[in-house]
């Protein structure tokens, strides 16, 4: 092979001439090679098209997110170092000085979506505030001098980035030379420099906020994760600058994923240098939420998941990684299989272009729509004559269609409709019988009827008990869920709404009379023990006997009704809609397949259960066994479990030998050919080797000829 | 209401097998907790009861384990809560136990002498049984344990088995009989001699119990039904066990056996070493011969299992262009597979074949090869972060760049490590590198932490192939094959030529005297002086100096190594093995 050799293991391919390439387009590759097919092709193209658009959707709403978050930061960078910039001397400032402002980012465990986070929040100031952005990361700086290093160069980096090329040339020569001797003296006096010069030139028209800014724009850096910092380097390093301060004007921004205390954790002694401002983002928890709610419970995407595929996505992020990046993957994975393996797909785009593509189907496409289960329950329940047509005509059948697409984007539009409302009554309930997240209720009723599960009844009667103002400011929520939705589908349902609250509103100037006259009565009444036991029978009786409802409660039944209907009339399963192949995805094991996979189980399985990968009637074998003639290493397998720590190889290869000398059939008593024998041996070297590479044992010196287990346990 | 119990257990503890059994019961809850000791010879498996159930040991045997129990036992002062009945009934218990055992005591001592048997034997044993039912499927490892219903003893340690574990007895029944049958047979016939005489030589008292045991098993295996009747008998005698404390007991089963199994510093193996054997090592040739010869079974199997993964090379494809990278993993060498994607999607794209099992391979001479090769960058970086980032700059500025990364064993010795991960991810980051690897090791994919992972975007694809890893396993200093050295000896001989005359012959003395002195295991090398003096009768060289320049060009090329001996007088030594030198020596003289 070209790509083996003893000396070296890098292997350096190019095409032999240099074909400006015939690019080839990647859609290539989406019909399994095949000659690209119009279908196909237009096929990938929805699916890319597709992807982008929920791509720069879920961009946005992280952009949103951050908003508020870099809002407060600016803010808190706005605040900081006034007295600096005014070159204030009294003395109070000189103390004060002596504290550098601290920015405390709580950002949460999912690590991975930091980083977005960051270069937001770096590219925002670089943008509104301050060229000196300096984000450093643990991991370069393992002491405070390759700290100062990376800090001097981003600093002057970025200022030479953005006066390139005028003047500064010789300077730049001069930086690279320097660059073994970064001090933070050496860092202000630069910064005097600069900052002087440009006070008399005035350039940069980018940054834009307060005067005081640009003579004198504050240096910024970036701690990403303050956890996996060294506290030495913190505190030398916090201790330096803070000694600067009244030359450099530094503000610190940490990023932390635990708790704030872990600040006074790394730093127990130079915490006191430090002026710290605590800014909470949002929790990776709502992301998704909003996530979810933008790109899943809304018709403006017409792909759609599955109950099965949603929770393992959902799984994954809640007891993996907390990301909303990897959901995120997740989904452009689901989106991805969703087009490639079901040719239908083609039909998965707007409600407008569903239309035209229908009427261009092939026939052949005709016929897989035929073929669709749901399509095909749908037939059985038309009259006869109906059903011929709709097998045979295929005008007939694209007629049908385009109403049943339309149907179905009207029941999506119903269901979430329903359904935000459905959440907005339950997510308050005690002890959250339907879930408290949304993606619980939608898992719920995108698994079955929401009506027939065990919690629903329950959930209803709890519904019963709400008080006013709780019933109030649900039916606002639902309110405001109808006027946010386009769909004009259940403008009745909008209107009773309004309805109730509007009853509820006058109930309540009603009540409040009624309670003030009571309440006044009851003040006169003068009362003793006696008493008071008496009416508090009494009032026991009163309740249990008269059962009469108040005008409140007969509302707040209408309202709890409303709902149930609401619940049993649009909140169906998908899988019952006819097409709902064509925009549900349903290969949930292909995303655990390829986003959680488990190595070492599939590991265990080869060794185990071969007859699992090689389908041969002589492999396979009940439980926990092996039929001896099983592959090598699945033999040296099976025999390793059987021992403790160690092993001990002459009898593991003889016992290896036995095994294999019986599955070729040779008569275990006449001695085999020396030749056999050393080719079985050869076979188990070689077993163990492998068992080796796969970590499984490891050479040890405790015994002569012994190797160590590794694994514990039958796995 | 419990009562503690202290024993420290009497020395006639252990003796008829009747009255074991009887104290066995009673002990169970100890005993279900207790693990075999890893020094119980060579199968350390995990519950007592495995190895009688796994290995269908004689009931002699079964003595052997369980006095070796009880004598651990006395090591230590067992302290354990159980009910006040409990203690009543063991009170009693134990004085009928003493009365009845006086007399066997001696009896119990013998056995006591077969603890030091080692367990090789075993072992063969159990592959013989495996062996003898060819083409049938036998378990290797009975995992329903406790399950020797047939004989006597067993159906009574049944009773403190769980009801669960009872579903299994008729089955395990099944197998354990013919086995005794078997035995009986093979006795006859040629046994392997080592396990007939440990067979022959059993007491009296224990001959009698496998005849019984034969008899009840001839019974077993004529009627079924009845075995079915035992099952149930001893099920209903389980009723009296705390089915409660049992499930406790079995979930921490295996978290106890692991401290156990690693807490005694001894594990007990046989001594058995592979110089008996009269099976040398063999060096990489001749095994790589001798497996040549050996066609791999399910070859049609095997081949639909590749034409399986074949078709997703086209997805591969699609997905690397969309921004994911691709690792393989499952059981055999992946690199034949990868060999063939490179071959078929790849021939007209800029693509690095990385092979991790390289023992010489590092990041550096990736990036390098990056740099070098295929951006034809001429200079040199001070470090590999700043190749790195000068890769990713000019990789950002040139969007018609592209790469296909595929590495072999991505998770190899010399690239599992956290900043070679951490470079390796963030160069399958950037869009247009596209990387492919393959992943071997079972823990693996503890390399990779959030951050790395959401860089490398990984998707996974199961590709068992069952293919060797002849390659993978080459490079690696197997324990079992030795290393030839080859390589050693041409290199060897590479530099010995281009020597002068003079330098050869000091080369020579001194592989002589270290040739000369290979028995002695104190050899630390020739000691400078001594060497010097030698080389000058010889009229090699004729001052100090010119020999240390001679020896200067030995350990430029790794040929020699200089020690300080604990005296502070430099030793010299060669440090190539005693084969390879005499070897070379022969070689050598052969020429001359």
């Amino acid at each position: 092979m070209a790509t083996s050799s003893v000396s070296k293991g890098c292997f350096v391919f190019k095409p032999d001439f240099k074909r400006k390439k015939i690019s080839f387009p990647i859609a290539d590759y989406f019909n399994e090679g095949e000659s690209l097919s119009e279908d196909s092709k237009l096929r990938f193209d929805t699916c890319q098209l597709l992807w982008q658009q929920m791509k720069s959707e879920a961009e946005e709403l992280q952009e949103e997110l951050n908003k508020n978050l870099f809002d407060k930061l600016i803010e808190f960078l706005e605040k900081s170092h006034l007295e600096f910039r005014k070159k204030s001397t009294n003395w109070n400032y000189q103390i004060k000085s002596r504290e550098i402002p601290t920015a405390a980012l709580v950002l949460g465990v999912n690590v991975t979506d930091h980083d977005l986070t960051f270069k937001g929040l770096t590219a925002m100031l670089r943008d509104t505030i301050t060229p000196y952005v300096v984000s450093l990361q643990a991991k370069e700086c393992p002491d405070v001098k390759h700290l100062l290093q990376k800090l001097a160069s981003q600093v002057m980096g970025c200022h030479i980035d953005m006066e390139s090329t005028e003047e500064e040339e010789e300077e730049c020569v001069q930086l690279s030379q320097k660059k073994m001797h970064y001090s933070m003296a050496f860092l202000s006096t630069w910064y005097r420099n600069v900052t002087q010069k440009k006070g008399s030139e005035s350039v940069n028209k980018k940054i834009t906020s307060s005067s005081q800014w640009k003579k004198s724009p504050p240096i910024v850096i970036i701690l990403k994760d303050i956890e996996s910092f060294s506290t030495k380097v913190l505190q030398d390093f916090i201790i330096i600058s803070s000694q600067y301060l009244h030359q450099l004007p530094i503000v610190l921004v940490l990023g932390i994923a635990t708790s704030p205390i872990i600040i006074h954790r790394l730093l127990p002694h130079a915490v006191s240098f430090l002026c710290i401002e605590l800014l909470q983002s949002l929790s990776c928890k709502e992301h998704l939420a909003k996530l979810l709610d933008k790109l899943l419970l809304t018709t403006r995407f017409p792909f759609k998941l599955n109950e099965k595929a949603l929770q393992v996505l959902i799984n994954i992020f809640l007891y993996h990684d907390f990301s909303v990046q990897n959901f995120i993957k997740g989904l452009q994975l689901a989106i991805l299989e969703h087009f490639y393996s079901q040719p239908l797909s083609i039909l998965c785009c707007d409600l407008p272009e569903v239309k035209r593509r229908i009427h261009s189907l092939s026939e052949d496409q005709c016929e897989s729509i035929r073929r669709l289960p749901s399509f095909m329950r749908y037939v059985e329940k038309q009259t006869p004559e109906k059903q011929v047509a709709s097998l045979t005509n295929e005008r007939f059948l694209k007629g049908r269609m385009e109403r049943k697409s339309l149907s179905l984007h009207i029941y999506h539009e119903n269901f979430f409709i329903v359904l935000k409302c459905l959440h907005a009554f339950t997510s308050s309930l005690p002890k959250y019988p339907l879930g408290r997240q949304i993606r619980e209720l939608y898992c719920a009723c995108l698994e079955k009827n929401i009506w027939e599960s065990q919690e629903y009844e329950p959930a209803l009667q709890l519904l019963r008990m709400l008080a006013k103002d709780e019933l109030m400011a649900i039916l606002h929520k639902c309110v405001e869920v109808f006027r946010s939705s386009p769909g004009k589908q259940l403008g009745s349902t909008a209107e009773k709404l309004k309805e109730f609250l509007a009853q509820f509103q006058s109930l309540e100037e009603s009540n409040e009379e009624e309670n003030g006259s009571g309440s006044q009565q009851k003040g006169l009444q003068k009362t003793d023990l006696y008493h008071l036991q008496k009416s508090l029978l009494e009032m026991k009786e009163l309740r249990s006997s008269n059962k009469k409802q108040t005008k409140f409660e007969v509302q707040r039944d209408k309202v709890v009704d409303m709902i149930d209907n609401l619940v049993r009339k649009y909140l169906f399963p998908p899988d019952t809609q006819t097409l709902y192949e064509v925009v549900y995805f349903t290969g949930a094991h292909t995303l655990r397949e390829h986003l959680n996979a488990a190595p070492r189980i599939a590991l265990h399985t080869a060794l185990n259960n071969p007859y699992h990968y090689l389908k041969n009637q002589a492999l396979k074998s009940e439980d926990d066994s092996i039929p001896n003639v099983a592959p090598d290493i699945c033999i040296a397998y099976k025999l390793h479990l059987e021992c403790s720590r160690l092993i001990n190889v002459v009898d593991w290869s003889e016992a290896f030998a036995t095994v294999v000398t019986a599955a070729e059939e040779t008569d275990p008593n006449s001695t085999a050919s020396e030749e056999i024998k050393e080719i079985i041996h050869a076979r188990f070297i070689r077993a163990v080797s492998e068992l080796e590479l796969l970590g499984f044992i490891k050479p040890t010196k405790q015994k002569t000829d012994h190797v160590a287990r590794l694994t514990w346990g039958g796995c | 209401m419990s009562g503690v119990q202290s024993r420290v257990s009497p020395s006639p503890w252990v003796t008829s097998r009747a009255t074991l059994v009887a104290s066995w019961l009673r002990t169970r809850a100890v005993l279900r907790e207790w693990t075999l000791p890893p020094t119980l010879k060579f199968s350390g498996l995990g519950r007592f009861g495995e190895v009688l159930g796994a290995q269908c040991l004689a009931p002699r045997e079964t003595l052997i384990v369980m006095s070796h129990l009880k004598q651990q036992k006395v090591k230590m002062l067992e302290v354990q809560f159980v009910g006040d009945d409990d203690v009543l009934n063991h009170i009693l218990d134990k004085e009928e136990e003493y009365l009845k055992n006086g007399c066997v005591a001696s009896g119990g001592n013998k056995v006591y002498s077969f603890q030091t048997r080692k367990k090789p034997e075993k072992m063969a044993e159990l592959a013989y049984e495996i062996a003898k039912t060819s083409g049938k499927s036998v378990p290797l490892i009975c995992k329903n344990t406790e399950k020797m219903a047939s004989t006597p003893q067993s159906s009574k340690k049944q009773s403190t088995s769980e009801k669960d574990q009872l579903k299994s007895d008729e089955k395990n029944e099944f197998l354990s009989t013919p086995y005794r049958l078997r035995k009986r047979l093979t006795a006859v016939s040629t046994f392997p001699s080592d396990t007939e005489s440990e067979y022959s030589d059993s007491n009296s008292e224990d001959d009698k119990g496998i005849k019984q045991e034969e008899e009840k098993i001839s019974e077993v295996l004529m009627d079924q039904k009845r075995l079915t009747k035992h099952s149930s008998l001893s099920s209903s005698s389980c009723k009296k066990v705390s089915a409660k404390k049992m499930k406790k007991d079995t979930t921490t089963d295996l978290v106890e056996e692991y401290f156990e199994a690693h807490s005694s510093s001894k594990v007990l193996t046989s001594d058995r070493t592979l110089q008996k054997l009269k099976r040398t090592k063999l060096d990489q040739q001749t095994l790589h011969n001798l497996l040549s010869k050996f066609s791999p079974p399910f070859s049609a199997e095997l081949k639909q299992l590749n034409e399986q993964y074949e078709r997703l090379f086209h997805k591969w494809m699609l997905q690397l262009h969309l921004g994911f990278n691709i690792v393989l993993y499952g059981l055999g060498s992946k690199k034949e597979l990868l060999e063939k994607f490179r071959a078929s999607m790849l021939q007209d794209s800029v693509h690095v074949v990385i092979n991790g099992f390289f023992p010489g391979i590092t990041v550096k001479s990736i990036l390098n090869s990056i740099t070098e090769e295929i951006l034809e960058h001429m200079g040199t970086f001070r470090s590999v972060l700043d190749q790195l980032d000068w890769i990713i700059n000019r990789f950002k500025d040139d969007s018609s760049l592209e790469l296909f990364l595929l590495i072999h064993n991505l998770d190899s010795q010399m690239l599992r490590g956290d900043k070679s991960q951490q470079i390796l991810g963030q160069l399958s980051s950037l869009p247009k590198i596209y990387l492919i690897a393959s992943i071997d090791h079972i823990n693996a994919p503890l390399m990779w932490d959030h951050s790395k992972q959401s860089l490398y975007n990984w998707l996974w694809y199961e590709t068992t192939t069952y293919r060797p890893y002849t390659e993978e396993t080459s490079y690696e200093n197997s324990l079992l094959v030795q290393q030839c050295g080859t390589l050693a000896l041409s290199s060897l001989i590479h530099v010995f030529r281009s020597l002068t005359p003079n330098a050869r012959g000091i080369f020579r003395l001194l592989i002589k005297y270290q040739l000369e002195n290979e028995e002695n295991p104190s050899y630390i090398g020739l000691s400078f002086q001594d060497f010097y003096q030698q080389c000058r009768e010889a009229f090699l060289v004729n001052s100090d100096l010119t020999l240390r320049a001679q020896l200067t060009e030995f350990r430029d090329h790794k040929l020699l190594r200089t020690k300080k001996g604990t005296d502070g007088v430099e030793y010299l030594l060669i440090p190539i093995d005693t084969g390879t030198l005499s070897d070379f020596l022969e070689k050598e003289d052969k020429e001359a």
